[in-house]
């Protein structure tokens, strides 16, 4: 019987250092110290995104992509669509989201709804306009795209995880003139939106997105930890290749493994 | 309050759990693992049920209302239920097979083949030069383009005993600024999901409930 498994012992040790500094940075944040962040295009660009849909008088589509649930990118997904439909129906206006995977539809609902009623306007929330489409990835491009074409939406957000079908999607979202900003952690779908949309959220902006966006001391304190991660890697990488000059190695992960079974 | 609390502290607790099983080989725990992901797949086949239910009422609905399009609501949902129909009568044999093999992937593949027209126009805009970054781009793509193609190899010249052509050029691109790029974003997405995942276990980041993050805790 064993308790730990040691080949693993280099992944815990780095994410027990990050899992500190994220405690840490809250905890310094709930004590009012004031962090900074830097702007990120993308998200300010949400605010206009939003009012050209509500001069407009047209909806704004949402898509959450085509992951399930259980996938870090699908939750910053919600969290960014809860915060885009509070701010849609402040304005009155519609806000659409196809669905690909049934519990994320169920989540979506659940999270428009209460934007709805902490904008104060739960009477505007339409069950329909939070919809299934398709389990089938391409079905699900053709959804998306033939009411994009109909509709004609002002404003198009294509946040969370996306395969070959972001393309379709991005580039019939520019044919018909909306603004459209994307983010995504699939990186080789990045090139697809950074070349279609107006704004794209790299990588871990979408992560850092829903605090950006909530400017919430606490989870402000979360997104500097990340900074600090990053700073920790990039001098460790610049000792390795100070060190590699002198002969020093500093990889201290060899003979050990980060494969095993049940991640 | 239960409401509220109920699916935190299970969120808390199934985090917590799945962290700890990647690093405690046990049987035990492999067991616990395991039978989560049946519950996943369970949880799964229910909620299809109601992506299914809000499928038919949506399109219900705009026959009824007879909006506009709702001729192809009428296609879709006729679709759907004489797809259901068909399995009935056998999954490996009979009509069913017939619709996905000579309906459903045709209609899949056709829409994929399309990404070619798409990824043209794409890189019509993507490649006009019109700044020193899109000119750089432009010629990196040219480069990687050629240099991926059985001519590329021919196009350079030999050295020192060694063959500078596209080709080694195209794969220097990949593998050394491109996958630097590649591997900055990866950590920094990397990084988001451990940082997003202890925001859940906390219990402090909530939308995904459809809440406000922080909402009911005291704000510093």
């Amino acid at each position: 019987m064993q308790w730990f498994d040691p080949a693993k012992t280099n992944i815990l040790i780095p994410t027990l250092v990050f899992v500190g500094l994220v405690v840490g940075y809250i905890i310094t944040a709930r004590r009012g110290i004031n962090l900074f962040v830097r702007h990120i295009p993308g998200l300010d660009a949400i605010d206009e995104a939003i009012g050209r849909a509500t001069e407009m008088g047209k909806p704004i589509l949402y898509s959450p992509g085509l992951d399930e649930m259980d996938q870090a990118a699908t939750v910053a997904s919600m969290n960014i669509l809860g915060r885009i439909a509070t701010k849609a129906a402040g304005y009155e206006t519609r806000i659409t989201v196809p669905n690909r995977d049934p519990i994320v539809l169920s989540v979506a609902q659940e999270v428009v709804r209460s934007a709805y009623q902490q904008a104060g306007r739960p009477d505007l929330y339409r069950d329909d306009d939070v919809f299934y489409v398709t389990y089938s990835q391409f079905g699900y491009a053709a959804a998306v795209a033939g009411y994009m074409v109909r509709e004609r939406p002002a404003a198009n957000f294509f946040i969370g995880h996306f395969y070959a079908e972001s393309l379709i999607m991005a580039e019939t979202g520019q044919t018909t003139g909306a603004i459209q900003i994307a983010g995504t952690d699939s990186d080789p779908q990045l090139p697809f939106f950074i070349t279609s949309c107006d704004y794209t959220l790299i990588g871990e902006e979408l992560y850092a997105a829903s605090v950006y966006l909530g400017r919430e001391p606490m989870l402000l304190g979360s997104l500097k930890a990340q900074d600090m991660a990053k700073l920790l890697i990039i001098l460790y990488v610049l000792g390795g290749i100070v060190g590699a000059f002198f002969g020093v190695n500093l990889d201290f992960w060899s003979g050990t493994s980060g494969a095993g079974a049940g991640g | 309050m239960l409401e509220r609390t109920l699916p935190i502290l299970l969120a808390t607790v199934a985090g917590l759990f799945m962290a700890a099983q990647f690093f405690i080989p046990h049987p035990a725990m492999l067991r616990i693992y395991n039978l989560a992901l049946d519950w996943k797949q369970i949880v799964f086949g229910c909620t299809l049920m109601l992506g299914v239910v809000s499928l038919i009422r949506f399109h219900w609905r705009k026959v009824a209302r007879r909006a506009p399009g709702a001729f192809y609501s009428g296609v879709a949902l006729v679709s759907c239920l004489a797809t259901i129909g068909t399995a009935f009568f056998g999954i490996e044999t009979g009509l069913y097979p017939w619709l996905y093999d000579r309906v459903q992937a045709p209609m899949q593949a056709t829409l994929f083949a399309l990404l070619a027209y798409f990824v043209a126009s794409a890189s019509y805009r993507a490649f006009r030069a019109r700044s020193v970054h899109a000119t750089l781009l432009l010629a990196a793509g040219a480069v990687v383009m050629l240099g991926r193609v059985p001519i590329g190899d021919l196009i350079g010249f030999d050295a020192g005993g060694e063959r500078w052509s596209l080709g080694s050029l195209a794969s220097w691109i990949l593998d050394v600024p491109s996958l630097a790029a590649k591997r900055g974003i990866l950590i920094g997405v990397g990084l988001g999901m451990i940082s997003t995942s202890i925001r859940i276990i906390l219990g402090i980041e909530r939308a995904y409930l459809g809440q406000s993050s922080g909402e009911g805790q005291g704000r510093s």
